[in-house]
């Protein structure tokens, strides 16, 4: 992946809008954060492809770190730390968030075909 | 009876991990080992440092990793095809019978997987459950051994002394070149092991100490 460019992206993510899309969005801190640090939490989620239709998205930042917001019909899907996008087989859509050691912390993730696995 | 040993864990990884001395060691022996790898580490956070894995190449890119580790301890492997968090949510019984099957086939003397409850992360104490189901749901006259591993802070605390002490020193160059080919996720783990007041020399040292024990504990079964 590489640092995000904002106006691609942009320009992306408006291809997909009013389409019917499959997203995966997450968060994670890892399985061992409680093992490793008693003071911390192991919280995460995540949602492998979720079909959903939104009519307009935005991705908002500082020049190193994003939000992104998916506005539809009724709701939202959001995501926040986004630092690093790359398109993924052509035509995935692939945003995440990495910590200073490269791992992931959250990823938010748009594609008109399902995401394998 | 002729040994064969069958080692059951979630990760590509917990195999280089928690038991590659040990693997060895039956390797130079003679004795046949099976890894039944239950994921492929599909949502694993760690993704190389610097990253070149994404959330979609991960899978791929592990279960690369996975055959090189296996090539590096000699020892066959099987997919058991489970994704990655979600075998604590799947009906362990029916994993417990998928695992049997395979069992009924390689027939091993000994069995080793995580021990349920002790193994921090839900996927090892998930896994290790349903293989010591497997196990159980065996004729007892047929039934391997089954070293079960604990991982958790305090393991020695509620279990007393592993009842297997296999000090892999020998072994550890090994070990380390079994786990380094797990290229995503090494830098990330043995990263723990760092801290800002150590000098890099104290790091090896520790990490030296911590890798060249693997622990196991027998299981009793009652009936």
């Amino acid at each position: 992946m590489k640092p995000i460019e904002i106006d691609n992206v942009q320009h992306i993510l408006n291809q997909y809008t009013n389409k019917k899309v499959y997203v995966h969005l997450e968060t994670t801190n890892g399985a061992y954060a409680n093992h490793i640090n008693k003071a911390a939490y192991n919280v995460g989620v995540y949602m492998r492809n979720a079909q959903v239709t939104f009519e307009q998205a935005k991705i908002v930042g500082d020049g190193s770190v994003y939000r992104a917001g998916l506005k539809m019909e009724m709701g939202w899907i959001y995501a926040e730390g986004l630092t690093d996008w790359t398109m993924h087989e052509d035509t995935k859509l692939l945003l995440a968030g990495h910590d200073r050691e490269g791992r992931l912390m959250v990823s938010l993730q748009i594609s008109e075909t399902p995401f394998n696995y | 009876m002729e040994k064969r040993v069958v080692v059951i864990y979630p990760h590509p990884d917990d195999e280089s991990f928690g038991a590659a001395g040990t693997i060895l060691k039956f390797r130079e022996e003679g004795v046949p080992v099976t890894y039944l790898c239950g994921t492929l580490g599909e949502m694993g956070r760690n993704m190389g440092n610097p990253p070149f894995a994404n959330r979609e190449t991960l899978p791929e890119i592990r279960k690369a990793e996975l055959l090189n580790a296996c090539h590096i301890l000699d020892m066959d492997l099987k997919m058991l095809g489970y994704r990655d968090k979600t075998l604590e949510f799947e009906d362990i019984r029916e994993v417990a019978l998928h695992l049997k099957q395979i069992l009924d086939e390689l027939k091993p003397t000994l069995v080793i997987t995580h021990y349920p409850d002790y193994a921090v992360h839900p996927d090892h104490n998930a896994l290790g459950a349903a293989a010591i189901e497997a196990v159980q749901l065996m004729d007892t006259a047929n039934r391997p051994e089954v070293w079960a591993q604990a991982i958790s802070n305090n393991y020695m605390d509620v279990l007393g002394k592993p009842d297997i002490v296999n000090d892999i020193t020998n072994y550890f160059e090994k070990k380390m070149e079994a786990i380094f080919s797990h290229d995503s996720q090494a830098a990330g783990v043995l990263g723990q092991f760092k801290h800002v007041d150590k000098l890099e020399s104290d790091v090896q040292d520790d990490i030296k100490k911590r890798f060249s024990k693997e622990h196991f504990y027998r299981w009793k079964y009652t009936d």
